[in-house]
């Protein structure tokens, strides 16, 4: 039995174990003024989970403000910050709800397991604002790429997102694959998800009507995902009691299938008042949460749960993060029909409380009261921390050693050979041997998927209508210039979602850095968040939600901060989407944007020199909005028919993969492109793109870039069997391909 | 023509099968699992997927579901079944088709634009093509090696029972290159490679495999 309510009354003097469940002392003192007494140990398990870093966002939550106050006016918002994902309306009655979020540290302790849950619980937060997931996208970082640590933790990752999401039937349309050292032993593995819903569909997590149920269904709640708590169960039960629970959920994907499948035919039915997904801590979450989004309260039979192991106390119960369980809010006369609907997929749907006005969440076992708390104070009333942060003693010092005293290759045969171990260098070549562990065909609305700039999905059979989605992030200008290093990330985004055909709407951010207990790493945060706030109010695009990772230190030394950004974007017909690949012989090769001799944390300083230092490309957002302007005229006017961003790895890594792609090859002349010719091919200068452009479309072109006043330089032609830069050097196709295809193949089998 | 597409619990490319179906001309019908009518379609399609999760071997648990009595005694009666990838392992586990599927060769799943050749048109979901002719298809599997002993290997072999092979390199360990086969009838075929995913040029890396579906409504209903 579990201490109730009436005991904790009796006996203030009860040591409890707040420390232990990473609770500060002020924040147990205010514990015990909330409630007028200590908390049960049901209580302090719930008030510990709620409160802890990755649920309260208590360092983030100042900075985060931002985003709303510095949101850009938009019609598109159908949903903001808050909910369980944000919602844009992309026209035609359709809106479109995408989240990205991290589960890095499982994912380092369990590869496989930590992946694929993160997978799973993403799609999850889709799923409970009534939408159909559907695509999802990982963008991952690891340490050095020859690390032994790296070669357990890659592919356990990649094997974990596949075997997941392809078992769910979403396609994975892109993502990113990047190595430093910094992520040695903090990897990053984030997670993104699509899903669209007709406006009148959309659902939010409430839980109002006295009287109405409170339906748990999908898997029985096991002992998995509890960690720290288990501390509670060792204090209060005798030594027969399991203590040992792992951290780390597992997942079931094909749990997760059947509860799609059911939950849309649920919202299809109009079954559901409110409807929560059950991620971090669980049922303490999604109870508190829905109860205090209600208008009222709340009492669960906690007894009633269905368990995988009938051993779990109450307050595991209450922490447990099994997965695939979701939590439903059900008019009582429509709850024969919800249950039909569940028994049909075979999903355990089981009624575990009853909304009520008592403005208390109260949790019975067995008759007894082991919780009565005010939900609120559970689920949002949190402590909010104004972490101390300052500018790092190093910060000047790492802006001051600029690469350009590293030596650069200026002969031909020195700029071939720079070239070609470029392209094969673990952050730039070919990421196909993650990839094609990815379903990417599956629902069969799959425009665009990796390598293309951007994934786009078609929403509409029948008038066209898409999406397009891309993410990026760069930690080491981030780490150069935290402000510039966020706006960036969201500058390539942009960028990436433009040049794919698609007019940009909003954004969804993963914020991962060190302690925040580190003035210096609060510094990046606060400096990241504020750059993103501002740079996404210049360019008119919301951000909508996502998640905030901490912690993702070894000792003293935090990763890059990596500010990882997703822009969603529309496409009103996906019939006119851009390619990045050349596709035929004799097209003009253009180059939009202007490039300058920017190569501080750039790839080449990285991967050649090993180097970081000087300042990250300089920021420029008008020029971003003007160059995404022009390709979505571009675009619509059928100029191009193929676009490809440069970014990572300068002009020379854009072309490669533009002749790549479709094995179409390109001659061009870099002299009118910037000083010389390393830097006109390897600096990362940005708002810049490649096109190719039909002989005859070539002066249309240049009158719209012109009036969008985006520079043109033209490079040269599509064609032949080789990459050629005039009196510079030339490489032929295949040797470019076994290049930028062998490298993943050598590191990982 | 009504062509019925089977949807297990665990079935993900059921709705591109009917997409399929629909674009080739024909009117696709959603058969349940639990459901043992066939409701009078012409033919049927097993689609892929990972049907009950396939945590057991590939399709062993779908072979006992409600649906299958009947369509297994409709394919002996000779009504056209296809079954794509995870429909194909339960073809094979309904012993409606020889041999079984494991594990890819190199453990990892794989998803590809793969190039067949169509060796046998003699059934009725391959008559639309030329024999020899190339196609290029998605292949996506985790388990998708094909395997059956030497003696049914040259009994298919020998009556022309191997539908498509595998061109350019075999991507998953399949016993000489067989990407898919039919019954001696030649109205069930099962292949691991999925035409429903070439349909259509925007989401596909060809429109190759609307040809399946073609040949069987011209064989259903000769148009």
């Amino acid at each position: 039995m579990s201490e109730t309510v009436k005991h904790a009354e009796t006996t203030p003097e009860v040591q409890q174990p707040w420390r232990e469940l990473g609770l500060k002392e002020d924040e147990y003192a205010r514990i015990r003024e909330i409630l007028g007494r200590r908390p049960t140990s049901a209580e302090l398990a719930m008030y510990s989970v709620m409160w802890s870093e990755h649920c309260s966002y208590k360092s983030s939550k100042l900075h985060l403000a931002q985003f709303g106050q510095k949101a850009p006016k938009t019609d598109a918002l159908l949903v903001g910050i808050g909910e369980n994902a944000g919602v844009v309306d992309i026209g035609q009655g359709w809106a479109v709800t995408f989240k990205v979020e991290s589960h890095n540290h499982p994912s380092y302790v369990e590869p496989y397991q930590g992946a694929a849950t993160g997978v799973g619980g993403i799609v999850r937060d889709i799923m409970s604002m009534g939408a159909r997931p559907v695509a999802v996208m990982d963008p991952l970082r690891f340490g050095p790429a020859d690390a032994e640590d790296t070669r357990r933790v890659l592919p356990g990752v990649v094997a974990g997102i596949g075997g997941y999401g392809n078992c769910l039937g979403l396609p994975n349309i892109g993502g990113e694959v990047v190595f430093d050292p910094s992520y040695a032993g903090n990897p990053l593995v984030n997670a993104l998800c699509v899903g669209v819903v007709r406006h009148e569909d959309i659902k939010l997590a409430f839980a109002s009507g006295r009287g109405n149920l409170i339906v748990l269904f999908g898997a029985a709640t096991g002992g998995d995902g509890i960690g720290g708590v288990s501390v509670l169960a060792s204090e209060t039960f005798d030594d027969a009691h399991p203590t040992k629970r792992p951290a780390v959920q597992v997942g079931d994907p094909f749990m997760e299938k059947v509860l799609i499948e059911c939950c849309l035919e649920v919202f299809a039915a109009d079954l559901v008042v409110g409807i929560q997904d059950l991620g971090g801590a669980g049922l303490s979450c999604a109870t508190s949460e829905l109860a205090s989004a209600g208008d009222g309260g709340m009492t669960v039979w906690l007894d009633r749960v269905p368990l995988r192991d009938s051993s779990l106390a109450p307050e595991e119960i209450l922490m447990s993060e099994s997965q695939e369980r979701m939590c439903a809010v059900v008019e009582p006369a429509k709850l024969d029909a919800f249950l039909d609907i569940c028994a049909k997929w075979d999903v355990l749907a089981t009624v575990i409380g009853e909304v009520d006005d008592s403005g208390r969440l109260t949790v019975q076992w067995h008759g007894d009261t082991i919780v009565d708390v005010p939900p609120r104070s559970v689920a949002h009333d949190g402590p909010v921390y104004e972490r101390p942060f300052a500018r790092p003693s190093w910060q000047d010092a790492l802006q001051a050693d600029d690469p350009s005293s590293l030596p650069r290759p200026t002969s031909g045969d020195e700029l071939r050979a720079t070239l070609l171990q470029m392209v094969a260098a673990p952050n730039l070549a070919s990421k196909s041997w993650v990839t094609d562990q990815y379903d990417r065909y599956v629902l069969g609305n799959t425009v665009l998927a990796q390598p293309e700039d951007a994934g786009v999905i078609r929403v509409d059979d029948e008038t066209h209508l898409g999406v397009a989605l891309a993410t990026d992030g760069n930690g080491r200008f981030a780490k150069l210039d935290p402000y510039a290093g966020a706006q960036l990330a969201l500058s390539e985004a942009y960028r990436n979602v433009a040049v794919s055909g698609a007019r940009p709407l909003a954004v969804t951010d993963c914020l991962n850095f060190g302690s925040p207990e580190d003035p210096d790493v609060m510094w990046q945060f606060a400096e990241a968040t504020r750059g993103l706030a501002d740079a996404c109010l210049e360019l008119g695009v919301p951000v909508t939600g996502g998640n905030v990772s901490f912690y993702n230190q070894t000792g003293d030394a935090a990763i890059n901060p990596t500010p990882v950004v997703g822009v969603l974007g529309v496409v009103a017909d996906v019939r006119r989407r851009v390619p990045i690949g050349f596709g035929a012989a004799d097209e003009v090769v253009l180059l939009l944007g202007e490039a300058r001799d920017e190569l501080g944390g750039s790839e080449w300083a990285h991967h050649v020199h090993g180097h970081l230092g000087g300042l990250p490309p300089r920021v420029d957002l008008a020029a971003e909005k003007a160059l995404g302007a022009l390709m979505a005229a571009a675009a619509d006017d059928g100029l191009v028919t193929a676009a490809h961003d440069v970014s990572d790895g300068g002009l020379a890594q854009t072309l490669v993969e533009m002749v790549l792609r479709r094995g179409v090859g390109a001659s061009v002349t870099v002299d009118d492109v910037a000083g010389d010719a390393f830097v006109a091919l390897f600096a990362e200068s940005v708002a810049r793109a490649v096109v190719a452009v039909p002989a005859d479309r070539v002066a249309d072109l240049e009158a719209s870039a012109s009036s969008y006043g985006v520079p043109v330089t033209r490079l040269g032609n599509t064609g032949g069997e080789t990459l050629v830069v005039q009196g510079v050097l030339t490489v032929a196709v295949d040797e470019l391909r076994a290049a930028h295809e062998g490298t993943f193949p050598a590191l990982f089998g | 023509m009504r062509v019925g597409v089977v949807t297990f619990p665990g079935s993900l490319d059921d709705a591109d099968a009917r997409r399929a179906v629909r674009l080739a001309g024909a009117e696709p019908v959603a058969l349940w699992h639990a459901d043992a009518d066939l409701h009078g379609v012409d033919a049927v399609v097993l689609p892929g997927g990972f049907s009950y999760g396939d945590y057991l071997r590939c399709g062993a648990i779908a072979r006992f579901a409600p649906v299958m009595e009947p369509l297994v005694e409709a394919a002996h009666g000779g009504l056209p079944v296809l079954g794509i990838c995870n429909g194909f392992q339960v073809l094979c586990e309904s012993h409606l088709l020889p041999g079984a599927l494991i594990r890819n060769d190199h453990r990892k799943f794989n998803c590809v634009d793969q190039a067949l050749v169509v060796e046998s048109t003699a059934t009725v979901w391959t008559s639309g093509y030329a024999t020899g002719q190339r196609i290029v298809v998605p292949l996506k599997n985790g388990e998708g090696g094909y395997v059956a002993d030497e003696k049914t290997l040259d009994g298919l072999e020998a009556e022309g029972r191997v539908v498509v092979r595998y061109a350019g390199g075999n991507p998953n360990g399949s016993y000489r290159d067989i990407a898919g086969i039919s019954n001696e009838r030649g109205n069930v075929v099962g292949l691991m490679p999925h035409p429903e995913h070439a349909v259509e040029d925007l989401t596909g890396p060809s429109t190759d495999g609307l040809t399946f579906f073609t040949s069987a409504l011209k064989a259903v209903v000769g148009v």
